[in-house]
């Protein structure tokens, strides 16, 4: 008789049904569609401040200082240390090699430029620029191109296995050079792919392939450093701790966690004879920028949860106050409170379930849209979210519901069937 | 009132029918609203409440949208300078060119200036020494982990300075070269030699820390040379930052003026995501929250329609008031 009641009750009022079930499906689909965004969305921006530029550098243990004024690197060639090249693949073996979007070696050297019979003395800048780089089995593109997307080229990129250099804006400017042109560098005939701009140094340099640089200054394999751009968690004081000091499990799980620190002690261990350290400039930042933009999504998300909560309950309750003739049938027919009540409800889960499966699968793909028109990339929902959602969906219509059907109970069957209500 | 009653009264039916067309239209219609609403107040709040309730969530969406952006501007100053001056050709720059940065800044935003010069430790090796203002520094490049910022040295006590060394501010790696015990240290520039003490060191993992910092005062005085750049961290929307380099640029025309591309790119892509982020979140609460308005109102519809007016629903307020009453004597 129950399970006949509620089955007439879908059956004969489709329309009604239909509303308060288009209120639950479009509650479930922006709480769905905001909740993806929301556990997604440090990711995403994590990776939009990636074009901040690398936040880890990379440097030789036993390095000289440096001493480089306005892109004039002023420290004698082949002094100091290298790093090997033949050591940064392994920069993807480490633990968190998928947080590590991309890392780019640098060689700076010193080079005569000839030109109309005069010379001057520049730095060469050898460095990838989208290198095929493999590791194992995994194959993967680094360089300037991913870690320092400001850069600019008119022109063409030179390949990484070529003899094209870039030649750095005002140098350009100054020489009058344009890409295809060909420039002497230190008894070499090299031709300009294109002109490069960065807004800094490198402006006033000719940027080539490390391999090129290398055998300039007559090293091969020699880096000098590698910036690494990683994804990172903010910085709190677990994070600042020195790890040196820990105890096993705390060792652990800050050995685990992707913060600048630990990533950099990572690439220290996997590269022999390196010192790696968190850019502050950017690493610091990053951290203020992604917590206030977490914080803030997480508030728009409790917002939109309590809209969703407050238009299902609306939509609810204004379903059973249209009801209340049938509850004084049903009373003026001999059911408890407790029968009226349960009906109700079993109605309400039934439209909660089918309207929060329905919300879901649509706040997925609002989800997916949201990702790909604004971040170009996949905002997917873990499946076990459904659970979650169609609970919150359940509770929601519940809480919705009670008030309108704790009137309904109590209603007296005389003025219900009388039409005074 | 029996006064008044008598008045109409005495009045024709004609007078009647006239008085009532001429009397406001409006009257009935107001009587109809006022009544649907002391007659139904739970509805009639209810539908408020989502009003109220719908209309704040929407001010709060947008208020948000256009805070958030001021937000993350200043968030992003934090990275320090998004405009840099130097010298044409490398030259120093002008000697007023510090406060004609300010007057064209107005207050929207840091500047530091900074001196560079390489010199030569006791032992010959070479090491870049800067110039600089410590106050300015410290508000602009925020993420310099400093242990201990140099004081300025009193003029009165400059005569011990001159024995103890005057206070620099030494990076990590550079320390370990100059002073490996934070000793006093001596630094030479074409001929001139100055008495250091380290009196912290900065970590950047940047350039800076093979570094050594003076203050610009001490730095002049040594070296002679003056200062070669001043960074800028502009506070505004790119059109106005664009427009504070423009009036720079006019203001010093010895100084080339140039971007920091990779700050102003990465600030204007991150704050571009998070408002379409924003915004579309906004657009979805904003809609939930008028279903929310517009299921209330539809809840309210359905019920006048049933064709119970204001008149009815009184009716029934005085049968059930009386049938209450009744109720009380049956057992039961």
């Amino acid at each position: 008789m129950f399970a006949r009641l509620v089955y007439e009750s879908f059956r004969r009022q489709k329309r009604r049904k239909l509303l308060a079930g288009a209120a639950i499906t479009l509650g479930v689909t922006v709480t769905t569609a905001m909740i993806a965004v929301a556990t997604d969305i440090g990711d995403k921006i994590n990776r939009e401040l990636r074009t901040i530029g690398a936040n880890l550098l990379i440097t030789p243990q036993e390095d000289t200082l440096d001493v480089e004024i306005g892109g004039i690197n002023l420290k004698p060639p082949g002094d100091g240390a290298f790093l090997n090249e033949a050591d940064l693949p392994k920069i993807k073996g480490t633990f968190w090699h998928n947080n590590i979007t991309g890392f780019t070696p640098m060689l700076p050297v010193n080079v005569t430029l000839q030109r109309n019979g005069q010379t001057e003395d520049l730095t060469l800048l050898g460095t990838y620029f989208a290198k095929q780089v493999s590791f194992g089995k995994e194959e993967f593109t680094t360089g300037v191109r991913s870690t320092h997307p400001w850069w600019k080229v008119a022109g063409v990129w030179p390949d990484d296995g070529s003899r094209d250099v870039l030649l750095g804006e005002r140098l350009a400017t100054r020489l009058s050079a344009k890409p295809g042109d060909e420039v002497r560098v230190s008894g070499r005939r090299l031709r300009v792919s294109g002109v490069l701009s960065t807004g800094s140094s490198e402006d006033d340099q000719l940027v080539a392939p490390i391999a090129l640089a290398q055998e300039i200054l007559g090293r091969p394999g020699a880096v000098r450093r590698v910036y690494v751009s990683a994804l990172t968690k903010p910085e709190d004081a677990f994070a600042r701790r020195d790890p040196r000091s820990m105890s096993g499990p705390v060792y652990d799980r800050w050995y685990c966690s992707p913060y600048a620190q630990s990533i950099a002690f990572q690439l220290q261990e996997a590269i022999p004879h390196s010192h790696a350290e968190q850019i502050r400039q950017v690493a610091q930042n990053e951290g203020a920028v992604l917590t206030r933009i977490e914080g803030l999504i997480f508030l728009i998300t409790l917002a939109a949860l309590f809209a969703s909560a407050l238009a299902v309950s609306a939509a609810m309750a204004t379903a059973i106050f249209e009801r209340r003739a049938e509850v004084g049938l049903m009373k003026a027919l001999g059911a408890g409170r407790l029968a009226v009540a349960s009906i109700f409800f079993a109605e309400a889960t039934l439209l909660a379930l089918i309207g929060g499966c329905v919300g879901f699968a649509a706040g997925g793909l609002l989800a997916r849209q949201i990702g790909r028109s604004i971040f170009n990339s996949q905002i997917t929902i873990p499946p076990v979210l459904l659970p979650v959602i169609l609970a919150i969906a359940v509770m929601v219509t519940f809480t919705g519901s009670a008030a309108a059907i704790r009137k309904a109970v109590r209603l007296d069957p005389v003025f219900a069937l009388r039409g005074e209500l | 009132m029996t006064e008044n009653l008598s008045h109409s009264e005495a009045r024709s039916a004609q007078e009647v029918a006239v008085s009532r067309a001429l009397s406001p239209h409006s009257s009935m219609f107001l009587r109809m609203l006022v009544r649907a609403a002391v007659l139904r107040r739970g509805r009639a709040l209810s539908a408020l409440f989502a009003m109220v309730v719908a209309a704040a969530v929407a001010t709060a969406m947008l208020n948000l949208y256009v805070d958030v952006q001021a937000k993350l501007r200043r968030e992003f100053r934090n990275y320090g300078a998004n405009i840099i001056l130097v010298g044409k050709g490398g030259a120093s720059l002008p000697a007023g060119a510090l406060p004609q940065v300010e007057s064209v800044l107005a207050g929207r935003g840091v500047v530091a200036p900074f001196a560079l010069v390489v010199a030569r430790t006791s032992d010959g090796q070479p090491i870049v020494v800067a110039g600089t203002d410590f106050d300015r520094v410290r508000q602009l490049d925020r993420w310099w982990s400093v242990s201990n910022w140099p004081s300025p040295v009193p003029t009165s006590r400059a005569e011990d300075a001159r024995e103890m060394g005057h206070p620099a501010l030494v990076g990590v790696r550079a320390l370990s070269v100059v002073s490996p015990k934070s000793q006093p240290f001596d630094l030479n520039f074409q001929g001139h030699t100055i008495h250091l003490t380290p009196a912290g060191t900065v970590r950047t993992g940047a350039a800076e820390d093979s570094r050594i910092y003076l203050p610009l005062a001490d730095f002049v005085a040594w070296t002679g040379v003056q200062g070669s750049t001043i960074e800028v961290a502009a506070t505004g929307s790119p059109e106005e930052i664009t427009a504070i380099m423009h009036q720079l640029q006019l203001a010093i025309p010895a100084a080339d003026v140039r971007p920091v591309r990779q700050i102003m790119e990465g600030e204007a892509r991150v704050l571009g995501k998070t408002r379409a982020t924003l915004l579309a979140s906004a657009v979805l609460i904003i809609l939930t929250a008028a279903l929310c308005v517009l299921a209330t109102l539809m809840g309210w519809v359905f019920d006048r329609r049933r064709g119970r007016s204001p008149g009815r629903g009184r009716r029934g307020d005085w049968i059930r008031s009386r049938y209450r009453h009744r109720s009380l004597d049956w057992p039961g």
